[in-house]
């Protein structure tokens, strides 16, 4: 295959969790400069940040230190506003058939803070970091890595353990930001960022100013960055209405209908792919039972659940993972409803009158998880389902309850690629996987799926795994959560994420402050 | 203070009597005199008053009144119940280590300072994953918690009291230690701690909130005033009141309880015929 | 009692406080460590969250030592602790004392402030409505002090923050402090959180002061000085005061250390850098050196002001000294 051939295949298809972008709603017609002006400095108001941050990107979990990531360090590859892999250090690249073996290039002329210039060594070491004896979050997500290999200075290959056609775009992961070789002193992290690191506060703020001269041509247009962490969501909007900072992240609708009104605001809307999920576990007695599943599935009412915790910023989950706005949605597969009847059919079928499960929930599984299911509770008594809703802790949630309730709510982030949210949470391997949903069969398909290069083909095997999560693993998928963040009018060049949030946390070098 | 104020007809306290009485009423009453079920939804969130929902809607779309009158249940039902039990430890081992002095003061103050000094975030989780999450379970650690401050303050009035003469001449007399506690020392301090009773009732409304919050708490749909404010604080941003009705439920309710309780305390304050023991 | 006689017994007290203070703290540090420890879930996780794998916990809990046994793990804290070494972060690998000392003082700061307001101003509101029981003052300050603890603190802040923050624009509604403000910038920036401060600590503190007084008022003797003809703030200050300071003591007590100890929602509300935040998002994270390093300042707070409270009881009222 040669490699505009793969490139253009890479680009139509390359994506998909984020892919239509998201619908840019601002609060007013913003008039857009088009030439970026430059200087200023950018003050983020950002929820997701604690006094045990650090800036190592192996501890990276949260959106305050990964956003401040992007700042200093790039990434191998971008996801750009249509969700496609595009270049970033990797300038481009090639994959042998199979999609087994790959070629990156690296770019040129890339100087780091320290002086030192780009090399293939800096590549292999930062890629390494997450790899083998490791304390990284994201050893999971490059498991597929067998081996990366220095060709010479400006390339490198990746072996893998089983083919992946969206490499590129699984390499986009936010951890995988690169520094020199053998660099270790993460209080002070160097990379080929627009900006150097003046001051981190953990849990408290950040400053970074212009690193010089930035590789990019139209990016690093601000002087300086102050990140300040605001965890709680009224004091967040608070501070920017009082004027105390330009951006918030993680509004949530009401606040934003209400910030739309007011012409020196605008609210950004980004369709990311993070959704909500009531995971009941499969390999329990009771929901072991697909009959049981299915009742559950038709005793939740989706529409309401949207329009009341989300005041409409979302869109209704279909039991499975994959979101509309992927090229890859299985349009076939009809909108499951809130069917009390049917309902009461799959208990029937069951061999039950009635069903009376616990349902277990908390606020860190995803805001507003309470709420919903409260409504969830309500909506089940009309199909003849005792939903006891239990609240459990925050602090714990995923150590204690999540994976091993047999019926509670959980999250997932918006994935790049469709193998990314496959293999999160559905296939048998999967560390994730709440519902304990194993299929050899559709492990088969979802592997086969991914090392396939024809995109039509490939679509096709998607389609059947949506197929099969939807009517048959153990996910409730209620909801599709839309980001939505908020600044002042001031902000330019700000556009609705593929991926995330904050365009994609690199908002920093993306936007400008009009003069 | 003069007598003749004491004689008027205290307008405030009838008033406070009456907020009591109907906040218990309604408590006692819910199913019967709230206008809709627990949960039943309108679908308007925040949504305005209105014939059908007097005081509009909560954060999902419920009806404000409805809440407000089943969250009376839970709310004085617990803290009544808390105050309670807080009182009856905090107050007998108050007077106790007071009165005995010595070693046993010694411990039971080192006791009560090892509990008040570990932060409510982690006795809290640690009571959760202890015990569980269950209403008994709340009232226990609320009691016991609570306890704490009620000793602190119980044995400090008890030391006042206990060196006052009328009590020397009580253990003089060779009374028993209960008797004296009873008999001479309760009702001379009994002022300070009703006080502090009715401030405390009012301080548990919120801490059942907060360890709601925490995950220790009532469970949904069921509410209480304190997590019904946390839940609809948002609206103040939006110059929305839904979170000002449970917040006045909850000032109604510590108004007029401190105000009873001013008025019992100063009926009961006069010590009666222990002048003559000095 | 001699006054020679008298300072000794008064330091002896302090001496014997002070150790058995040292045992309590020990027995909080046993406390928080396995209590924690007995939490679900320990760094690792708490750090990786849903992106787990076995190995990258087998690892870190390896790197942390967390495989050794807790009462292991807990001696060599103490010993390091002994040797004043509060240890490192799990979490950020950062030293303890780093990054607890900054977000103490500024705790202190904003602990010492709201007292220094709200301690005079309960008292001496408290006083002044012991001297008008039942009239319009007393009523109207004791309905407005009770108004302000009942809404949750958090509640009071947002309200301040849309009245002087949002609307009015006269503060910031954060109480961000950077090393680089003026000393009238660092005010004006937590103004808003002292104020709600002292609207949560007053009331306990002012209705104390009051029934504590009219408690002692009723006594006989009290009724004997009036009859003397003293007029009556020499007798509520000289003569009722004294009596009744126990308590109302107790409570500043209380309300001091609460103002140290439990302003985390405050914190939170105004994106206060203080220690309560740092100690909250140490127990999410199970990091139990900070964990413990919180702790034990909190507890020292408490124990220091129940000692300190018990002193000054018996400097108001010597009586309290006598031997039982």
């Amino acid at each position: 295959m040669n490699r505009r051939g793969f490139l253009s295949g890479a680009a139509l298809f390359g994506t998909v969790a984020g892919v239509g972008g998201g619908l840019a709603l601002a609060g007013c017609a913003v008039p857009e400069d088009t030439i970026p002006s430059r200087g200023g400095a950018l003050r983020l108001g950002m929820t997701g940040g604690s006094t045990s941050d650090s800036l190592d990107p192996r501890t990276f979990v949260d959106w305050v230190p990964i956003n401040i990531g992007y700042q200093i360090m790039n990434g191998l590859v971008e996801i750009d506003a249509q969700g496609n892999a595009v270049p970033e250090l990797f300038q481009s690249w090639e994959a042998q058939p199979g999609a087994i073996e790959w070629t990156f290039k690296i770019r040129r002329d890339v100087v780091f803070h320290n002086g030192k210039t780009l090399d293939a060594d800096d590549v292999v070491y930062s890629i390494n970091l997450h790899r083998g004896n490791t304390t990284s979050a994201a050893q999971g997500a490059v498991e597929n890595i067998l081996d990366v290999r220095k060709l010479d200075l400006t390339q490198v290959r990746i072996t893998l353990r089983g083919g992946d056609a969206e490499l590129p775009a699984t390499l986009a992961d936010y951890r995988l930001l690169v520094a020199p070789d053998g660099f270790t002193d993460w209080a002070n992290p160097i990379g080929t960022g627009a900006y150097k690191l003046e001051t981190f506060e953990p849990g408290v703020r950040c400053i970074t100013t212009k690193a010089g001269s930035y590789w990019k041509p139209d990016a690093g247009h601000v002087e300086a960055i102050e990140v300040l962490v605001i965890n709680d969501a009224v004091a967040r909007v608070n501070a920017l209405i009082s004027g105390q900072v330009d951006i918030i992240n993680r509004i949530d609708g009401r606040t934003a209908d209400l910030l739309k009104r007011n012409k020196h605001f605008q609210v950004i809307r980004s369709q990311t792919g993070q959704y909500a999920v009531f995971a009941m576990n499969c390999e329990s007695d009771l929901y072991g039972n697909n009959d049981i599943r299915l009742a559950l599935k038709y005793a939740i009412d989706r529409e309401r659940i949207i329009k009341t915790v989300l005041n409409g910023y979302g869109v209704a989950g279909n039991d499975q993972p994959i979101p509309r706005t992927s090229p890859y949605y299985n349009t076939d597969l009809g909108q499951r409803l809130y069917d009390p009847d049917r309902a009461r059919f799959h208990l029937k079928k069951a061999g039950k009158g009635g069903l009376d499960v616990t349902l277990q929930v908390s606020e860190a599984a995803f805001s507003g998880a309470v709420d919903a299911a409260v409504l969830y509770q309500a909506a089940a008594t009309g199909a003849g389902v005792t939903l006891n809703v239990k609240r459990e802790p925050a602090d714990g949630y995923w150590s204690s309850v999540w994976m091993r309730a047999p019926f509670c709510a959980s999250y997932s982030d918006g994935r790049i690629t469709v193998d990314g949210a496959l293999s999160k949470a559905y296939k048998s391997t999967s560390t994730a996987n709440d519902s304990r949903w194993r299929r050899p069969d559709f492990d088969k398909m979802a592997n086969e799926a991914r090392a396939e290069l024809d995109p039509s083909k490939r679509k096709a095997l998607y389609a059947e795994c949506q197929r099969m999560i939807h009517d048959d693993a153990g996910a409730l998928i209620p909801m599709f959560m839309d980001h939505i963040e908020a600044g002042t009018s001031k902000v330019q060049g700000w556009k609705p994420s593929a991926i995330f949030d904050f365009m994609g946390q690199r908002i920093g070098e993306k936007v400008w402050l009009a003069s | 203070m003069s007598p003749t104020l004491r004689a008027r007809p205290p307008v405030i306290v009838m008033c406070a009597a009456v907020i009591v009485v109907l906040i218990v009423g309604a408590a006692l009453l819910a199913p019967w005199i709230a206008p809709h079920r627990e949960s039943d939804f309108f679908g308007v969130v925040w949504g305005p008053p209105s014939a059908a929902n007097l005081l509009g809607t909560d954060n999902l779309g419920r009806d404000m009144l409805t809440r407000l009158i089943y969250g009376a249940r839970n709310t004085v039902g617990i803290a009544t119940l808390t105050t309670a039990i807080a009182f009856l430890i905090g107050v007998t081992s108050g007077f106790v280590a007071a009165s005995v002095g010595g070693w046993v003061d010694t411990a039971v103050s080192r006791c009560v300072e090892i509990l008040l000094c570990v932060p409510v975030l982690i006795s809290s989780l640690m009571v959760i994953s202890v015990l569980g999450n269950s209403i008994p379970v709340l009232i226990g650690t609320i009691g016991i918690l609570e306890s704490t401050r009620v000793y602190i303050i119980a044995r400090a009035v008890a030391r006042t009291v206990t060196v006052r003469e009328f009590v020397s001449v009580a253990r003089l007399r060779g009374e028993g230690l209960a008797w004296v506690i009873c008999r001479e020392m309760l009702p001379n301090a009994l002022h300070p701690l009703i006080a502090e009773a009715g401030l405390r009732f009012s301080f548990i409304f919120l801490f059942i909130a907060s360890l709601s919050f925490l995950g220790l708490g009532i469970q949904p749909p069921a509410a209480d005033w304190g997590s019904m404010v946390r839940e609809n604080a948002q609206a103040i941003n939006f110059g929305l009141y839904a979170p000002l009705y449970p917040a006045s439920a909850i000032a109604l309710l510590t108004i007029g309880i401190n105000l009873l309780v001013d008025r019992f305390a100063t009926s009961q304050a006069r010590p009666g015929g222990h002048a003559i023991e000095i | 009692m001699g006054r020679l006689n008298w300072r000794g017994s008064m330091s002896r007290l302090l001496v014997q406080r002070a150790g058995l203070g040292l045992l309590t703290l020990v027995a909080i540090s046993a406390l928080l460590f396995f209590g924690t420890n007995m939490l679900p879930g320990d760094v690792a996780a708490a750090l990786l969250g849903q992106q787990a794998t076995p190995e990258a916990l087998h690892n870190i809990r390896e790197a942390l030592g967390l495989n050794q046994p807790a009462w292991w793990r807990y001696l060599r804290w103490l010993s390091g602790v002994l040797h004043g070494d509060f240890g490192v972060s799990l979490a950020s690998g950062r030293s303890v004392a780093g990054a607890l000392m900054p977000r103490l003082g500024n705790t202190l700061v904003l602990a010492l402030l709201a007292g220094v307001i709200s301690v005079p101003l309960a008292v001496g509101l408290g006083v002044a409505s012991a001297m008008r029981e039942g009239g319009i003052f007393d009523r109207l300050t004791s309905i407005l002090s009770l108004m302000s603890i009942s809404v949750p603190e958090f509640f009071i802040g947002y309200v301040l923050v849309v009245v002087f923050a949002a609307n009015l624009g006269w503060l910031p509604s954060l109480a961000m402090i950077n090393p680089g403000m003026s000393l009238g910038e660092r005010l004006a920036a937590i103004t808003l959180p002292v104020m709600t401060l002292v609207l949560v600590v007053l009331a306990h503190m002012l209705r104390m002061t009051r029934s504590s007084l009219l408690s002692v008022m009723s006594t006989p003797y009290i009724e004997m000085a009036f009859l003397k003809g003293l007029n009556r703030s020499t007798v509520v200050l000289r003569h009722a005061l004294p009596n009744a300071a126990a308590p109302i003591i107790a409570v500043i007590a209380l309300n001091l250390g609460y103002l140290v100890v439990g302003v985390v929602v405050v914190e939170v509300v105004f994106v206060y850098p203080g220690a309560g935040q740092l100690m909250v998002d140490s127990v999410a994270k199970r990091d139990l050196p900070l964990v413990q390093a919180c702790g034990l300042v909190f507890a020292a707070t408490y124990v220091g002001l129940n000692t300190i409270a018990d002193m000054v009881a018996i400097l108001v009222n010597p009586r309290l000294k006598i031997p039982r």
